[in-house]
Protein backbone atom coordinates (compact mmCIF):
# COMPACT_ATOMS: atom_id res chain seq x y z
CA UNK A 1 0.00 0.00 0.00
CA UNK A 2 2.54 2.25 1.14
CA UNK A 3 4.74 1.26 -2.07
CA UNK A 4 1.41 2.04 -4.23
CA UNK A 5 1.03 5.90 -2.42
CA UNK A 6 4.85 6.53 -2.98
CA UNK A 7 4.30 5.40 -7.08
CA UNK A 8 0.98 7.47 -6.98
CA UNK A 9 3.11 10.25 -5.78
CA UNK A 10 6.29 9.92 -8.03
CA UNK A 11 3.20 9.84 -11.20
CA UNK A 12 1.23 13.01 -9.62
CA UNK A 13 4.35 14.98 -9.21
CA UNK A 14 5.89 14.17 -13.08
CA UNK A 15 2.45 14.89 -14.04
CA UNK A 16 2.26 18.49 -12.99
CA UNK A 17 6.18 18.90 -13.88
CA UNK A 18 5.28 17.63 -17.58
CA UNK A 19 2.86 20.44 -17.59
CA UNK A 20 4.84 23.11 -16.24
CA UNK A 21 7.99 22.59 -18.80
CA UNK A 22 4.88 21.91 -22.03
CA UNK A 23 3.38 25.10 -20.42
CA UNK A 24 4.01 26.61 -23.98
CA UNK A 25 1.86 24.26 -26.07
CA UNK A 26 -0.20 23.79 -23.44
CA UNK A 27 -1.69 27.32 -24.09
CA UNK A 28 -2.87 25.80 -27.33
CA UNK A 29 -4.55 22.59 -25.57
CA UNK A 30 -6.46 24.96 -23.14
CA UNK A 31 -7.42 27.36 -25.75
CA UNK A 32 -8.83 24.24 -28.10
CA UNK A 33 -10.68 22.88 -24.86
CA UNK A 34 -11.88 26.22 -23.94
CA UNK A 35 -12.94 27.46 -26.96
CA UNK A 36 -15.21 23.97 -27.45
CA UNK A 37 -16.49 24.55 -24.28
CA UNK A 38 -17.30 27.49 -24.82
CA UNK A 39 -19.47 26.75 -27.83
CA UNK A 40 -20.69 24.10 -25.91
CA UNK A 41 -21.78 26.66 -23.58
CA UNK A 42 -23.93 28.45 -26.00
CA UNK A 43 -25.65 25.48 -27.17
CA UNK A 44 -25.95 23.85 -23.79
CA UNK A 45 -28.14 27.59 -22.69
CA UNK A 46 -30.21 27.76 -26.04
CA UNK A 47 -30.87 23.84 -25.57
CA UNK A 48 -31.85 24.70 -22.05
CA UNK A 49 -33.63 27.54 -22.61
CA UNK A 50 -35.55 25.97 -25.33
CA UNK A 51 -36.19 23.20 -22.72
CA UNK A 52 -37.70 25.90 -20.44
CA UNK A 53 -39.89 27.39 -23.12
CA UNK A 54 -41.22 23.86 -24.00
CA UNK A 55 -42.23 23.12 -20.32
CA UNK A 56 -43.88 26.72 -19.81
CA UNK A 57 -45.58 26.40 -23.06
CA UNK A 58 -46.84 22.97 -22.11
CA UNK A 59 -47.94 24.44 -18.58
CA UNK A 60 -50.09 26.87 -20.48
CA UNK A 61 -51.42 24.30 -22.90
CA UNK A 62 -52.49 21.63 -22.16
CA UNK A 63 -55.76 22.40 -21.10
CA UNK A 64 -59.03 21.45 -24.12
CA UNK A 65 -61.35 23.70 -24.55
CA UNK A 66 -64.99 22.36 -25.97
CA UNK A 67 -67.42 24.66 -27.46
CA UNK A 68 -70.52 23.15 -27.31
CA UNK A 69 -73.67 24.22 -29.31
CA UNK A 70 -76.04 26.66 -28.07
CA UNK A 71 -79.09 24.05 -28.94
CA UNK A 72 -76.76 21.04 -27.07
CA UNK A 73 -79.54 18.76 -24.58
CA UNK A 74 -79.25 17.77 -21.16
CA UNK A 75 -78.86 14.31 -22.52
CA UNK A 76 -75.90 15.38 -24.89
CA UNK A 77 -74.21 16.98 -21.91
CA UNK A 78 -73.95 14.28 -19.56
CA UNK A 79 -72.79 11.88 -22.37
CA UNK A 80 -69.90 13.99 -23.28
CA UNK A 81 -69.21 15.31 -19.69
CA UNK A 82 -68.97 11.34 -19.00
CA UNK A 83 -67.13 10.29 -22.37
CA UNK A 84 -64.54 12.92 -21.19
CA UNK A 85 -64.15 11.60 -17.67
CA UNK A 86 -63.49 8.63 -19.04
CA UNK A 87 -60.51 9.34 -21.02
CA UNK A 88 -57.23 8.63 -20.13
CA UNK A 89 -55.07 11.41 -18.58
CA UNK A 90 -58.08 13.67 -17.37
CA UNK A 91 -57.06 16.01 -14.38
CA UNK A 92 -60.25 18.05 -14.40
CA UNK A 93 -63.34 18.60 -16.44
CA UNK A 94 -64.96 22.41 -15.71
CA UNK A 95 -68.37 23.51 -17.29
CA UNK A 96 -68.15 27.09 -18.21
CA UNK A 97 -71.42 28.50 -19.05
CA UNK A 98 -71.31 31.89 -21.49
CA UNK A 99 -71.99 33.81 -18.39
CA UNK A 100 -69.11 32.96 -16.70
CA UNK A 101 -67.36 33.15 -20.25
CA UNK A 102 -68.52 36.80 -20.65
CA UNK A 103 -67.02 37.78 -17.08
CA UNK A 104 -63.97 36.26 -17.86
CA UNK A 105 -64.06 38.51 -21.08
CA UNK A 106 -65.03 41.31 -19.06
CA UNK A 107 -61.96 40.98 -16.35
CA UNK A 108 -59.17 40.19 -19.26
CA UNK A 109 -60.13 43.55 -20.53
CA UNK A 110 -60.74 45.72 -17.85
CA UNK A 111 -60.23 48.94 -19.07
CA UNK A 112 -62.20 48.29 -22.72
CA UNK A 113 -64.91 45.71 -21.10
CA UNK A 114 -67.41 48.62 -21.52
CA UNK A 115 -67.41 47.51 -24.97
CA UNK A 116 -68.76 44.07 -23.96
CA UNK A 117 -71.80 45.91 -22.51
CA UNK A 118 -74.94 44.95 -23.41
CA UNK A 119 -74.12 41.63 -24.59
CA UNK A 120 -75.43 39.89 -21.79
CA UNK A 121 -79.11 39.68 -23.39
CA UNK A 122 -77.61 38.17 -26.63
CA UNK A 123 -74.31 36.32 -25.90
CA UNK A 124 -72.57 35.30 -28.55
CA UNK A 125 -69.82 33.39 -26.83
CA UNK A 126 -70.26 29.58 -26.66
CA UNK A 127 -71.20 27.42 -23.47
CA UNK A 128 -67.74 25.19 -22.91
CA UNK A 129 -65.70 22.46 -21.32
CA UNK A 130 -62.48 23.52 -20.01
CA UNK A 131 -60.57 19.72 -19.81
CA UNK A 132 -57.28 20.10 -17.99
CA UNK A 133 -54.71 17.41 -19.25
CA UNK A 134 -52.01 15.78 -17.22
CA UNK A 135 -50.17 16.16 -20.03
CA UNK A 136 -50.13 17.52 -24.05
CA UNK A 137 -49.81 14.01 -25.22
CA UNK A 138 -53.33 12.78 -23.95
CA UNK A 139 -55.01 15.46 -26.09
CA UNK A 140 -55.49 13.26 -29.30
CA UNK A 141 -57.16 10.94 -28.04
CA UNK A 142 -59.61 12.78 -26.42
CA UNK A 143 -60.56 15.06 -29.44
CA UNK A 144 -60.88 12.42 -31.62
CA UNK A 145 -63.47 10.57 -29.16
CA UNK A 146 -65.56 13.82 -28.90
CA UNK A 147 -64.91 15.87 -32.06
CA UNK A 148 -68.09 14.31 -33.63
CA UNK A 149 -70.16 13.67 -30.74
CA UNK A 150 -73.84 15.71 -31.17
CA UNK A 151 -73.67 19.04 -29.15
CA UNK A 152 -70.10 19.77 -29.53
CA UNK A 153 -69.47 22.81 -31.97
CA UNK A 154 -65.88 23.00 -32.13
CA UNK A 155 -62.23 21.97 -30.62
CA UNK A 156 -59.97 24.29 -29.49
CA UNK A 157 -56.25 22.87 -28.31
CA UNK A 158 -52.61 23.52 -29.05
CA UNK A 159 -50.95 20.37 -30.22
CA UNK A 160 -49.15 21.87 -32.92
CA UNK A 161 -47.51 24.60 -31.28
CA UNK A 162 -46.22 22.00 -28.93
CA UNK A 163 -44.98 19.89 -31.38
CA UNK A 164 -43.64 22.49 -33.34
CA UNK A 165 -41.72 23.79 -30.35
CA UNK A 166 -40.69 20.26 -29.66
CA UNK A 167 -39.33 19.42 -32.83
CA UNK A 168 -37.53 22.66 -33.00
CA UNK A 169 -36.36 21.84 -29.99
CA UNK A 170 -34.75 18.74 -31.12
CA UNK A 171 -33.35 20.19 -34.26
CA UNK A 172 -31.56 22.29 -31.89
CA UNK A 173 -30.31 19.46 -29.78
CA UNK A 174 -29.28 17.28 -32.70
CA UNK A 175 -27.12 19.88 -34.30
CA UNK A 176 -25.53 21.03 -30.92
CA UNK A 177 -24.47 17.71 -30.77
CA UNK A 178 -23.10 17.11 -34.07
CA UNK A 179 -21.07 20.45 -33.91
CA UNK A 180 -19.75 19.63 -30.46
CA UNK A 181 -18.67 16.28 -31.69
CA UNK A 182 -16.59 17.67 -34.32
CA UNK A 183 -14.95 20.27 -31.87
CA UNK A 184 -14.24 17.80 -29.60
CA UNK A 185 -12.49 15.41 -32.23
CA UNK A 186 -10.20 18.22 -33.00
CA UNK A 187 -9.54 19.01 -29.43
CA UNK A 188 -8.67 15.33 -28.53
CA UNK A 189 -6.24 16.10 -31.99
CA UNK A 190 -4.78 19.13 -30.50
CA UNK A 191 -4.56 18.00 -26.78
CA UNK A 192 -2.70 14.22 -27.84
CA UNK A 193 -0.44 16.45 -30.04
CA UNK A 194 0.98 18.51 -27.61
CA UNK A 195 1.20 15.84 -25.12
CA UNK A 196 3.18 13.42 -27.95
CA UNK A 197 5.44 16.87 -27.60
CA UNK A 198 6.37 15.95 -23.56
CA UNK A 199 6.16 12.03 -24.62
CA UNK A 200 9.13 13.30 -27.19
CA UNK A 201 11.01 15.18 -24.68
CA UNK A 202 10.78 12.29 -22.08
CA UNK A 203 11.48 9.32 -24.64
CA UNK A 204 14.79 8.49 -23.45
CA UNK A 205 13.42 8.76 -19.94
CA UNK A 206 10.68 6.52 -20.58
CA UNK A 207 12.95 3.84 -22.48
CA UNK A 208 15.41 3.63 -19.16
CA UNK A 209 12.07 3.64 -16.82
CA UNK A 210 10.96 0.36 -19.39
CA UNK A 211 14.54 -1.60 -18.80
CA UNK A 212 14.23 -0.99 -15.49
CA UNK A 213 10.53 -1.98 -15.22
CA UNK A 214 8.52 0.54 -14.51
CA UNK A 215 4.85 -0.41 -14.88
CA UNK A 216 2.79 0.91 -18.46
CA UNK A 217 0.66 2.68 -15.67
CA UNK A 218 3.89 4.16 -13.80
CA UNK A 219 4.83 5.45 -17.37
CA UNK A 220 1.17 6.55 -18.58
CA UNK A 221 0.13 8.46 -15.55
CA UNK A 222 2.30 11.36 -15.66
CA UNK A 223 0.88 12.01 -19.32
CA UNK A 224 -2.61 11.20 -18.63
CA UNK A 225 -2.58 13.63 -15.64
CA UNK A 226 -0.73 16.34 -18.10
CA UNK A 227 -3.62 16.10 -20.12
CA UNK A 228 -6.49 16.08 -17.38
CA UNK A 229 -4.62 19.52 -16.32
CA UNK A 230 -4.52 20.71 -19.13
CA UNK A 231 -8.50 19.95 -19.26
CA UNK A 232 -9.24 21.32 -16.09
CA UNK A 233 -7.83 24.42 -16.31
CA UNK A 234 -9.61 24.99 -19.74
CA UNK A 235 -12.89 23.98 -18.27
CA UNK A 236 -12.26 26.57 -15.46
CA UNK A 237 -11.27 28.96 -17.82
CA UNK A 238 -14.05 28.62 -20.10
CA UNK A 239 -16.85 28.24 -16.86
CA UNK A 240 -16.04 31.46 -15.95
CA UNK A 241 -16.08 33.16 -19.22
CA UNK A 242 -19.47 31.38 -20.15
CA UNK A 243 -21.06 32.42 -16.69
CA UNK A 244 -20.29 36.28 -16.38
CA UNK A 245 -20.90 36.58 -20.54
CA UNK A 246 -24.24 35.01 -20.55
CA UNK A 247 -24.64 36.57 -17.08
CA UNK A 248 -23.48 40.00 -18.57
CA UNK A 249 -25.55 39.54 -21.87
CA UNK A 250 -28.48 38.64 -19.69
CA UNK A 251 -28.78 41.45 -17.46
CA UNK A 252 -28.68 43.66 -21.01
CA UNK A 253 -31.07 42.19 -22.63
CA UNK A 254 -33.66 42.26 -19.53
CA UNK A 255 -32.19 46.26 -18.92
CA UNK A 256 -33.12 47.22 -22.51
CA UNK A 257 -36.72 45.38 -21.87
CA UNK A 258 -37.12 43.02 -24.79
CA UNK A 259 -38.79 41.20 -22.33
CA UNK A 260 -39.92 38.76 -24.78
CA UNK A 261 -36.31 37.29 -24.22
CA UNK A 262 -35.46 37.15 -21.22
CA UNK A 263 -38.82 35.13 -20.62
CA UNK A 264 -36.88 32.42 -22.92
CA UNK A 265 -33.72 32.93 -21.63
CA UNK A 266 -33.15 30.68 -18.80
CA UNK A 267 -31.72 32.43 -15.80
CA UNK A 268 -27.28 32.21 -15.12
CA UNK A 269 -27.25 31.07 -12.02
CA UNK A 270 -29.61 28.71 -12.97
CA UNK A 271 -26.93 27.11 -15.02
CA UNK A 272 -23.88 27.74 -13.16
CA UNK A 273 -23.87 24.41 -11.60
CA UNK A 274 -24.71 22.12 -14.51
CA UNK A 275 -22.45 24.08 -16.15
CA UNK A 276 -19.60 23.12 -14.25
CA UNK A 277 -20.06 19.95 -13.99
CA UNK A 278 -20.53 18.92 -17.97
CA UNK A 279 -17.20 21.27 -18.40
CA UNK A 280 -14.79 19.71 -15.95
CA UNK A 281 -16.42 16.16 -17.18
CA UNK A 282 -15.94 16.90 -20.71
CA UNK A 283 -12.63 19.03 -20.45
CA UNK A 284 -10.68 16.31 -17.78
CA UNK A 285 -12.32 13.82 -20.55
CA UNK A 286 -10.60 15.40 -23.72
CA UNK A 287 -7.50 16.01 -21.36
CA UNK A 288 -7.26 11.89 -20.89
CA UNK A 289 -8.66 10.59 -24.12
CA UNK A 290 -5.93 13.37 -25.41
CA UNK A 291 -3.17 12.09 -23.63
CA UNK A 292 -3.89 8.50 -23.90
CA UNK A 293 -4.70 8.65 -28.10
CA UNK A 294 -0.98 10.26 -28.45
CA UNK A 295 1.18 7.50 -26.41
CA UNK A 296 -1.19 4.81 -27.67
CA UNK A 297 1.52 3.33 -30.53
CA UNK A 298 4.62 4.05 -28.07
CA UNK A 299 3.08 2.31 -25.36
CA UNK A 300 3.47 -1.46 -27.44
CA UNK A 301 7.75 -1.55 -26.68
CA UNK B 1 18.81 -19.39 -14.51
CA UNK B 2 18.42 -18.50 -18.38
CA UNK B 3 17.72 -21.06 -20.78
CA UNK B 4 16.94 -21.25 -24.73
CA UNK B 5 14.96 -23.65 -26.57
CA UNK B 6 14.78 -23.45 -30.38
CA UNK B 7 14.58 -19.88 -30.29
CA UNK B 8 14.24 -18.17 -33.87
CA UNK B 9 13.81 -14.48 -34.71
CA UNK B 10 12.66 -13.33 -38.05
CA UNK B 11 11.90 -9.67 -38.30
CA UNK B 12 8.92 -8.57 -40.04
CA UNK B 13 11.33 -7.42 -42.92
CA UNK B 14 11.95 -11.44 -43.15
CA UNK B 15 15.78 -11.05 -41.65
CA UNK B 16 16.45 -14.20 -40.14
CA UNK B 17 18.39 -12.74 -36.93
CA UNK B 18 18.40 -16.04 -34.75
CA UNK B 19 18.05 -19.70 -35.94
CA UNK B 20 17.60 -22.41 -33.82
CA UNK B 21 19.76 -21.64 -30.89
CA UNK B 22 19.71 -23.88 -27.55
CA UNK B 23 21.80 -22.81 -24.57
CA UNK B 24 21.31 -22.83 -20.58
CA UNK B 25 23.06 -19.94 -18.67
CA UNK B 26 23.56 -21.29 -15.04
CA UNK B 27 23.13 -18.64 -12.00
CA UNK B 28 26.24 -17.12 -11.44
CA UNK B 29 28.04 -17.50 -14.72
CA UNK B 30 30.00 -14.99 -16.72
CA UNK B 31 29.30 -15.84 -20.60
CA UNK B 32 30.49 -13.81 -23.46
CA UNK B 33 28.45 -12.90 -26.57
CA UNK B 34 30.49 -12.75 -29.43
CA UNK B 35 29.99 -12.50 -33.35
CA UNK B 36 30.56 -10.42 -36.43
CA UNK B 37 28.38 -7.30 -36.47
CA UNK B 38 24.79 -8.74 -37.40
CA UNK B 39 25.37 -11.71 -36.39
CA UNK B 40 22.31 -11.19 -33.89
CA UNK B 41 23.53 -10.98 -30.29
CA UNK B 42 21.55 -7.60 -29.53
CA UNK B 43 18.51 -9.40 -31.23
CA UNK B 44 19.50 -12.32 -28.42
CA UNK B 45 19.44 -9.89 -26.10
CA UNK B 46 16.06 -7.68 -26.84
CA UNK B 47 14.40 -11.11 -26.64
CA UNK B 48 15.79 -12.08 -23.13
CA UNK B 49 14.29 -8.38 -22.38
CA UNK B 50 11.07 -8.57 -24.31
CA UNK B 51 12.03 -5.88 -26.34
CA UNK B 52 11.51 -8.43 -29.52
CA UNK B 53 9.26 -11.60 -29.24
CA UNK B 54 10.71 -14.95 -30.38
CA UNK B 55 8.95 -15.93 -33.59
CA UNK B 56 9.31 -19.79 -31.98
CA UNK B 57 11.23 -21.75 -29.18
CA UNK B 58 10.77 -20.80 -26.02
CA UNK B 59 13.07 -18.57 -23.48
CA UNK B 60 13.01 -19.43 -19.75
CA UNK B 61 14.18 -17.13 -16.94
CA UNK B 62 13.97 -18.43 -13.58
CA UNK B 63 12.01 -21.79 -14.89
CA UNK B 64 9.27 -18.86 -16.06
CA UNK B 65 8.77 -19.50 -20.11
CA UNK B 66 9.15 -15.51 -20.65
CA UNK B 67 7.67 -16.26 -24.43
CA UNK B 68 4.94 -16.94 -22.87
CA UNK B 69 4.22 -14.13 -20.53
CA UNK B 70 1.47 -11.35 -21.03
CA UNK B 71 2.44 -8.18 -21.81
CA UNK B 72 1.01 -6.82 -18.26
CA UNK B 73 3.77 -8.56 -16.56
CA UNK B 74 6.75 -7.96 -18.61
CA UNK B 75 7.43 -4.81 -16.11
CA UNK B 76 7.92 -7.76 -13.37
CA UNK B 77 10.25 -9.86 -16.22
CA UNK B 78 12.63 -6.48 -16.48
CA UNK B 79 12.95 -6.10 -13.01
CA UNK B 80 14.97 -9.41 -12.59
CA UNK B 81 17.13 -8.04 -15.36
CA UNK B 82 19.86 -5.33 -14.97
CA UNK B 83 20.89 -3.50 -18.26
CA UNK B 84 23.43 -1.84 -19.68
CA UNK B 85 24.10 -0.55 -22.99
CA UNK B 86 27.27 0.76 -25.08
CA UNK B 87 25.51 4.59 -24.94
CA UNK B 88 25.02 4.51 -21.59
CA UNK B 89 21.62 5.94 -21.59
CA UNK B 90 21.94 8.51 -18.84
CA UNK B 91 19.77 11.50 -17.66
CA UNK B 92 21.29 13.94 -18.62
CA UNK B 93 19.33 16.71 -16.40
CA UNK B 94 19.86 14.42 -13.30
CA UNK B 95 22.71 14.24 -11.04
CA UNK B 96 24.94 10.53 -10.64
CA UNK B 97 22.66 9.99 -7.29
CA UNK B 98 19.62 10.83 -9.10
CA UNK B 99 19.91 8.80 -11.92
CA UNK B 100 20.80 5.83 -9.97
CA UNK B 101 17.98 6.68 -7.20
CA UNK B 102 15.13 6.51 -10.18
CA UNK B 103 15.53 3.39 -10.82
CA UNK B 104 14.26 2.43 -7.56
CA UNK B 105 12.05 5.33 -7.03
CA UNK B 106 10.28 3.89 -10.53
CA UNK B 107 9.44 0.28 -8.55
CA UNK B 108 8.06 2.22 -5.54
CA UNK B 109 11.06 1.50 -3.14
CA UNK B 110 11.14 3.32 -0.04
CA UNK B 111 13.12 6.28 0.49
CA UNK B 112 14.71 5.20 3.61
CA UNK B 113 16.19 2.35 1.60
CA UNK B 114 17.18 4.15 -1.23
CA UNK B 115 19.02 6.74 0.59
CA UNK B 116 20.94 3.18 1.95
CA UNK B 117 21.43 1.60 -0.93
CA UNK B 118 22.23 4.40 -3.71
CA UNK B 119 25.65 5.01 -1.58
CA UNK B 120 26.49 1.67 -1.53
CA UNK B 121 26.35 1.01 -5.37
CA UNK B 122 28.13 3.77 -5.63
CA UNK B 123 31.14 2.87 -4.30
CA UNK B 124 31.12 -0.65 -6.02
CA UNK B 125 31.54 1.47 -8.88
CA UNK B 126 33.79 3.86 -7.44
CA UNK B 127 31.81 6.98 -8.19
CA UNK B 128 31.31 7.84 -4.80
CA UNK B 129 32.84 11.20 -5.23
CA UNK B 130 31.16 12.12 -8.08
CA UNK B 131 27.72 11.32 -7.00
CA UNK B 132 26.47 14.88 -7.23
CA UNK B 133 28.07 15.25 -10.42
CA UNK B 134 25.57 15.32 -13.93
CA UNK B 135 26.58 13.03 -16.58
CA UNK B 136 27.74 15.79 -18.82
CA UNK B 137 30.80 15.97 -16.19
CA UNK B 138 31.63 12.57 -16.70
CA UNK B 139 34.38 10.65 -18.72
CA UNK B 140 33.35 7.58 -20.65
CA UNK B 141 34.33 5.12 -18.02
CA UNK B 142 32.27 7.00 -15.38
CA UNK B 143 29.57 7.22 -17.59
CA UNK B 144 29.33 3.48 -18.19
CA UNK B 145 30.04 2.68 -14.17
CA UNK B 146 26.99 4.76 -13.60
CA UNK B 147 25.08 2.84 -15.69
CA UNK B 148 26.01 -0.03 -14.06
CA UNK B 149 25.26 0.93 -10.95
CA UNK B 150 21.52 1.83 -11.88
CA UNK B 151 21.60 -1.69 -13.61
CA UNK B 152 22.37 -3.41 -10.42
CA UNK B 153 20.79 -1.05 -7.77
CA UNK B 154 17.85 -3.12 -7.41
CA UNK B 155 19.83 -6.15 -6.78
CA UNK B 156 18.41 -8.47 -10.40
CA UNK B 157 20.19 -11.52 -10.41
CA UNK B 158 20.88 -11.47 -13.85
CA UNK B 159 23.29 -8.05 -15.94
CA UNK B 160 22.84 -8.04 -19.50
CA UNK B 161 25.37 -5.81 -20.98
CA UNK B 162 25.75 -5.20 -24.89
CA UNK B 163 28.79 -4.03 -25.76
CA UNK B 164 29.20 -2.08 -22.48
CA UNK B 165 33.30 -1.44 -23.50
CA UNK B 166 31.90 -0.53 -27.26
CA UNK B 167 32.94 3.40 -27.17
CA UNK B 168 35.70 3.18 -24.64
CA UNK B 169 39.79 3.21 -24.63
CA UNK B 170 41.04 -0.24 -23.76
CA UNK B 171 42.02 1.26 -20.45
CA UNK B 172 38.96 2.24 -19.10
CA UNK B 173 37.38 -0.56 -20.86
CA UNK B 174 39.45 -2.96 -18.49
CA UNK B 175 38.80 -0.82 -15.71
CA UNK B 176 35.11 -1.60 -16.55
CA UNK B 177 35.43 -5.34 -16.65
CA UNK B 178 37.11 -5.30 -13.84
CA UNK B 179 33.32 -3.30 -12.23
CA UNK B 180 31.66 -6.68 -14.05
CA UNK B 181 33.94 -9.39 -12.17
CA UNK B 182 33.39 -7.85 -9.12
CA UNK B 183 29.67 -7.92 -9.58
CA UNK B 184 29.62 -11.35 -10.83
CA UNK B 185 31.73 -12.48 -7.93
CA UNK B 186 28.74 -11.39 -5.58
CA UNK B 187 26.81 -14.18 -7.56
CA UNK B 188 25.10 -11.96 -10.18
CA UNK B 189 25.18 -13.90 -13.48
CA UNK B 190 26.34 -11.42 -16.28
CA UNK B 191 25.68 -11.79 -20.01
CA UNK B 192 27.87 -9.84 -22.19
CA UNK B 193 27.93 -9.20 -26.08
CA UNK B 194 30.97 -7.66 -27.30
CA UNK B 195 33.64 -7.13 -29.89
CA UNK B 196 36.34 -6.63 -28.06
CA UNK B 197 38.77 -10.05 -28.64
CA UNK B 198 41.85 -9.08 -25.71
CA UNK B 199 38.96 -8.60 -23.30
CA UNK B 200 37.71 -11.93 -23.77
CA UNK B 201 40.72 -13.85 -24.45
CA UNK B 202 42.15 -12.21 -21.29
CA UNK B 203 39.11 -13.03 -19.01
CA UNK B 204 38.93 -16.69 -19.69
CA UNK B 205 35.42 -17.06 -19.56
CA UNK B 206 32.67 -18.86 -21.14
CA UNK B 207 32.27 -17.92 -24.91
CA UNK B 208 29.26 -18.64 -27.03
CA UNK B 209 29.56 -17.52 -30.63
CA UNK B 210 27.00 -16.45 -32.83
CA UNK B 211 27.31 -16.41 -36.69
CA UNK B 212 24.38 -15.61 -39.01
CA UNK B 213 22.04 -16.02 -36.50
CA UNK B 214 23.23 -19.45 -35.59
CA UNK B 215 25.33 -20.92 -32.86
CA UNK B 216 28.04 -21.47 -34.16
CA UNK B 217 30.56 -22.43 -30.78
CA UNK B 218 30.45 -22.84 -26.96
CA UNK B 219 33.63 -22.77 -25.19
CA UNK B 220 33.94 -23.15 -21.59
CA UNK B 221 37.13 -21.02 -21.14
CA UNK B 222 37.21 -19.75 -24.38
CA UNK B 223 38.77 -17.20 -26.29
CA UNK B 224 37.67 -14.81 -28.97
CA UNK B 225 39.81 -16.19 -31.54
CA UNK B 226 39.91 -19.72 -30.44
CA UNK B 227 38.70 -21.34 -33.73
CA UNK B 228 41.16 -19.78 -35.49
CA UNK B 229 44.13 -21.07 -33.03
CA UNK B 230 42.85 -24.70 -33.22
CA UNK B 231 42.78 -24.72 -36.99
N1 LIG C 1 14.33 -4.08 -35.72
C1 LIG C 1 14.87 -4.78 -36.73
N2 LIG C 1 14.15 -4.98 -37.85
C2 LIG C 1 14.66 -5.69 -38.87
N3 LIG C 1 15.88 -6.24 -38.87
C3 LIG C 1 16.64 -6.09 -37.77
C4 LIG C 1 16.19 -5.35 -36.66
N4 LIG C 1 17.14 -5.35 -35.72
C5 LIG C 1 18.16 -6.07 -36.23
N5 LIG C 1 17.86 -6.51 -37.46
C6 LIG C 1 18.71 -7.36 -38.31
O1 LIG C 1 18.93 -8.56 -37.63
C7 LIG C 1 20.28 -8.98 -37.78
C8 LIG C 1 20.94 -9.13 -36.43
O2 LIG C 1 21.06 -7.84 -35.83
P1 LIG C 1 21.65 -7.62 -34.39
O3 LIG C 1 21.43 -6.20 -34.03
O4 LIG C 1 21.11 -8.65 -33.48
O5 LIG C 1 23.20 -7.88 -34.64
P2 LIG C 1 24.42 -7.73 -33.63
O6 LIG C 1 25.06 -9.05 -33.55
O7 LIG C 1 23.98 -7.11 -32.38
O8 LIG C 1 25.36 -6.73 -34.42
P3 LIG C 1 26.36 -5.61 -33.84
O9 LIG C 1 27.56 -6.35 -33.39
O10 LIG C 1 26.64 -4.74 -35.02
O11 LIG C 1 25.65 -4.89 -32.74
C9 LIG C 1 20.94 -7.94 -38.67
O12 LIG C 1 20.93 -8.42 -40.00
C10 LIG C 1 20.06 -6.74 -38.55
O13 LIG C 1 20.06 -5.98 -39.73
MG1 LIG D 1 24.37 -5.25 -31.38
Amino acid sequence: MTMRFRLFKNVIKQGFQGMWRNRGMGVASVSSISAVLMILGVVLILILSINELVLETQGKFDEIEIFLQDEVTDEQLTLIEDTIRGEEGILSVLYKSKDQALEEYKEQWAEQAYLLEGLESDNPLPNSYIIQLKDIDFAENVVKKIKYMDGVEKINYHKEIIDKLLLFANYIRIGGLVVMGALVAVSIFIISNTIKLTVAARKREIQIMKYVGATNGYIKGPFVIEGVLFGLIGALLSIVLVYYGYGYFFKSVGDNLYSMFTIILIEPKAILLDLSIIFIAIGTGIGSIGSLVSMKRFLNV
Amino acid sequence: MIKFVNVSKEYPNGVEALSNINLEIKKGEFVFLVGASGAGKSTLIKLLLKEEEATTGSIYLNDIDITRVRNRRIPRIRRNIGVVFQDFRLLHNKTVYENIAFAMEIIGTRPKEIRRRVPMVLSMVDLSRKASHFPDQLSGGEHQRVAIARAIVNNPPVLIADEPTGNLDPDTAWEIMKVLSDINAGGTTILMATHAKDIVNMMKKRVIVIEDGKMIRDDEKGGYDHEIQTI
